[in-house]
């Protein structure tokens, strides 16, 4: 039996990819890179490496940059959060999860965008639980009916009380750290318990060109620190704040996550860490970050190619789109992107539900991408032989009458080589018409609601339940917030 | 050569984006003691009144507008310790304050649109990002401000410039200044809900919101 081949996506040689990397090498070591946070400082300075104090300019060396390389892990696993379902991230696998941090939701009622509160959050949290293809859940939408210094832990909160799923999530605030951690571990029972099955990936972006904040290296140092997984997210906008060309940006974005993983390893030798990125190809015209561009995508698949050569997870954000509604341009973009992830084997693909340059969710969008997602690892899956011979014995008492529908061999393969979606349409014209005309928005909008109806909430147990309401209250009354909101929480 | 054909190139210097041009040509104005202000008002503004055109009809893109409006700075930089040696009030339309609020380190839009009020005939004082509510008010004062710009890119900092209008009204000086907000999460509705005077959506808007703004 011939099994199938994976079908790779492949934008550069080896020598090119050499020459990139060599040039991010040689960035770090003449260049430096801005660190402005003062306990990597000291690490760097532990390392042996050249500090300009007044800039927090770091020198690092070819050879620091090659051992952090070597003490990453290739891949890691995740749990969900009943430690029982694994999640493998690195290699070829590849993981669908919902675009991250949107600050609206697009109401489906209105098809306007709009500031999201608990109730929505906790239904986008909801869905995405339920979606087969988006295998990791995201804190990807931002309630503004609690004070926005809190936003970062109480969309962690949500997505751990409503979700199996782990989870990609993130820091906007140094302290936020604390009570996001305190969660997590709520959930496993212990700090260990937590290292041994990692929950959840912290996001940290440097920022362009060439420079890590304080907020975010404190997150990749804290992180690495409590063996919660760093997600590297350089977002390099092509001829704005990194080179215009295509592999220009490639140096600027390897370097940063170098310099992103230094900081890991030093922080914590064998700390786990994905390759990832957030770039974009400028609007020139604009001034827009599209992520539906198709250059944006060149750059996503380059640099995750780049990681596969260096042996590290990676991720980037795909499978969005930048238009304002669930029109042609969403499905376009959306499927172009999450096909070529997938081709390209990314590992964490944040994309799904996600309109308007990476600014507002949906909710039918989920689950219309959903189905994108499906087709991606369907194409991924590849043609395998399934019967050997392949094919004559079907046809051994051939007549003019043979049809396959009724054939045993119909039956027992149909389901592994197709798959079936719901909301894409697939109906005659005339029972389409006959359906109302809907379009696949308002398809999946009914698909939305009947999951909604039909599910009731994957929460967390009771007890859980209460240390997380605990953790998450003491954080917002810091902030002057006496009680969460009542909206939908158990 | 006539003042007119000076005129020309100099116009010609901002619509290429040619700094060193617009810079020697203003220096040899100087040696040649023309009337600065009309310099800048015949020679240079016609120029970058012609890249505002190429951008409206699709012509140009942000790398020939933002390096059309350096370039109308480098000018401006020859141009003004003349003008203030011989006491001539800079043409301006307006004095302008802008920066990113603090906690807020995304400053691409802002810079943006400060090169763009810069390049149009506005004195900018650009703070940089992550900018306190305080060292707004303060320098505003400082240099007797028109015009404070506020930009938010983070929903975070947006409350920022709530709380620096609610400061300007606390202390009286709401007369004072306009205050003109942007940045991505920010529209009209939040603008009109916080109190300030002005929104606009892009650099080339920001620029006639606030011409509109100061003429009020
Ligand atoms: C580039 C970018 C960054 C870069 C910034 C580099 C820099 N030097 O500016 C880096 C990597 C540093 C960064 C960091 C972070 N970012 Co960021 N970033 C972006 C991104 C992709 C593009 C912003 C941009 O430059 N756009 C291009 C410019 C030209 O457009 P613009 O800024 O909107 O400006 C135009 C108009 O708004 C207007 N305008 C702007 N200012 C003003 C002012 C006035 C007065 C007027 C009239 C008009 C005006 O005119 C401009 C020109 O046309 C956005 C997503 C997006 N597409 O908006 C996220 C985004 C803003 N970032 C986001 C986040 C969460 C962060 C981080 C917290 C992430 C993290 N955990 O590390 C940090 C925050 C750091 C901090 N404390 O500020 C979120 C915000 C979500 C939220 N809830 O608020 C966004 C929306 C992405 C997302 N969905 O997750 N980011």
């Amino acid at each position: 039996m011939i099994s199938a081949i994976r079908p790779k996506l492949e934008l550069l040689s080896q020598e090119f990819i050499k020459k990139i990397v060599d040039e991010s090498y040689i960035l770090l070591e003449r260049q430096g890179i801005f660190v402005e946070n003062t306990q990597a400082i000291e690490l760097f300075k532990e390392a042996g490496m050249k500090v300009d104090e007044s800039t927090h300019r770091v020198f690092i060396t070819r050879q620091l940059v090659e051992d952090a390389l070597s003490s990453t892990p290739s891949t890691f696993q995740l749990f969900s959060r009943n430690g029982e379902k694994v999640y493998t991230i690195g290699n070829d696998e590849v993981h669908f999860d919902p675009g991250s941090a949107a600050v609206t939701i697009l109401d489906h009622k209105t098809q306007e965008q709009r500031k999201a509160e608990t109730k929505d959050v906790i239904d986008f949290v909801r869905i995405s639980d339920l979606m087969t293809n988006i295998h990791l859940q995201s804190t990807g939408l931002i309630s503004s009916d609690v004070p926005d210094i809190i936003s970062d832990s109480y969309r962690l909160y949500l997505a751990l009380l409503y979700s199996e799923k782990p989870i990609v999530t993130g820091t906007f605030r140094v302290e936020g750290f604390k009570p996001m951690k305190d969660m997590l571990v709520a959930v496993r029972g212990s700090e260990d318990a937590l290292s041994d099955k990692p929950l959840a990936i912290f996001d940290a972006c440097p920022s362009p060109p060439l420079k890590w904040s304080n907020l975010t290296t404190q997150s990749l140092i804290d992180s690495a620190r409590a063996g919660i997984p760093s997600e590297l997210i350089s977002m390099g906008m092509t001829g704005a704040t990194s080179p215009v060309t295509i592999a220009g940006t490639l140096v600027q974005h390897v370097a940063e996550n170098f310099c992103g993983i230094v900081i890991c390893q030093l922080a914590n030798k064998g700390a786990p860490v994905v390759f990832g990125g957030s770039p974009s190809s400028f609007d020139m015209r604009k001034g827009t970050t599209p992520m539906g561009a198709i250059e944006t995508m060149m750059i996503d698949s380059a640099y995750s190619q780049i990681a596969k050569h260096l042996g590290l997870p990676s991720h980037a954000y795909m499978g969005l789109s930048d238009a304002k509604i669930i029109d042609g341009q969403a499905g376009l973009e959306t499927g172009i992107g999450a096909v070529l992830a997938a081709l390209s084997g990314i590992n964490v693909i944040s994309g799904p539900g996600m309109l308007n340059f990476e600014s507002c969710q949906s909710l039918e969008k989920l689950v219309v991408d959903n189905e994108i997602c499906g087709m991606a690892y369907r194409l991924i899956a590849g043609i395998t032989q399934r019967d050997d011979p392949i094919a004559l014995d079907l046809f051994q008492n051939f007549t003019a009458e043979t049809q396959f529908l009724t054939m045993p061999h119909t039956r027992s393969w149909y389901r592994e080589e197709h798959i079936f979606p719901k909301v894409i349409d697939r109906d005659t014209y005339d029972y389409w018409i006959s359906l109302g005309k809907k379009s696949i928005s308002e398809r999946a909008s009914e698909e939305v609601e009947k999951l909604l109806s039909d599910n009731p909430p994957d929460v967390v147990d009771q007890a859980v339940q209460e240390d997380l309401h605990s953790i998450m209250l003491s954080d917002a009354k810091n902030y002057g917030l006496s009680a969460l909101p009542e909206k939908g929480l158990p | 050569m006539t003042d007119k054909d000076l005129f020309a190139r100099m116009a010609q210097s901002i619509i290429d984006g040619n700094k060193d041009d617009a810079q020697a040509l203003a220096k040899e104005a100087i040696d040649v003691q023309m009337n600065l202000n009309e310099v800048i008002e015949s020679g240079y503004v016609p120029g970058v009144q012609k890249v505002g055109q190429l951008w409206e009809e699709g012509e140009y893109f942000l790398p020939e507008l933002i390096t059309s409006a350096e370039c109308m700075k480098a000018a401006m930089a020859v141009l003004k310790p003349e003008l203030q040696k011989s006491q001539i009030e800079t043409p301006t339309l307006g004095r302008i304050v802008i920066g990113t609020i603090e906690g807020d380190i995304h400053d691409i839009g802002k810079n943006l649109v400060a090169s763009m009020l810069s390049a149009n005939g506005f004195e900018v004082i650009d703070l940089g990002a992550d900018v306190k509510i305080e060292t707004f008010l303060e320098k505003a004062d400082e240099v007797d401000a028109d015009l404070i710009c506020l930009s938010a890119l983070l929903t975070t900092t947006m409350l920022g410039q709530k709380r620096l209008i609610e400061q300007l009204e606390k202390r009286g000086l709401a007369d004072r200044f306009v205050v003109m907000v942007g940045g991505a999460p920010v529209n009209q509705k939040w603008a009109d809900d916080i109190g300030a005077d002005g929104y606009a959506e892009n650099a080339m808007t920001a620029v006639r919101a606030a011409k509109m703004l100061v003429n009020k």
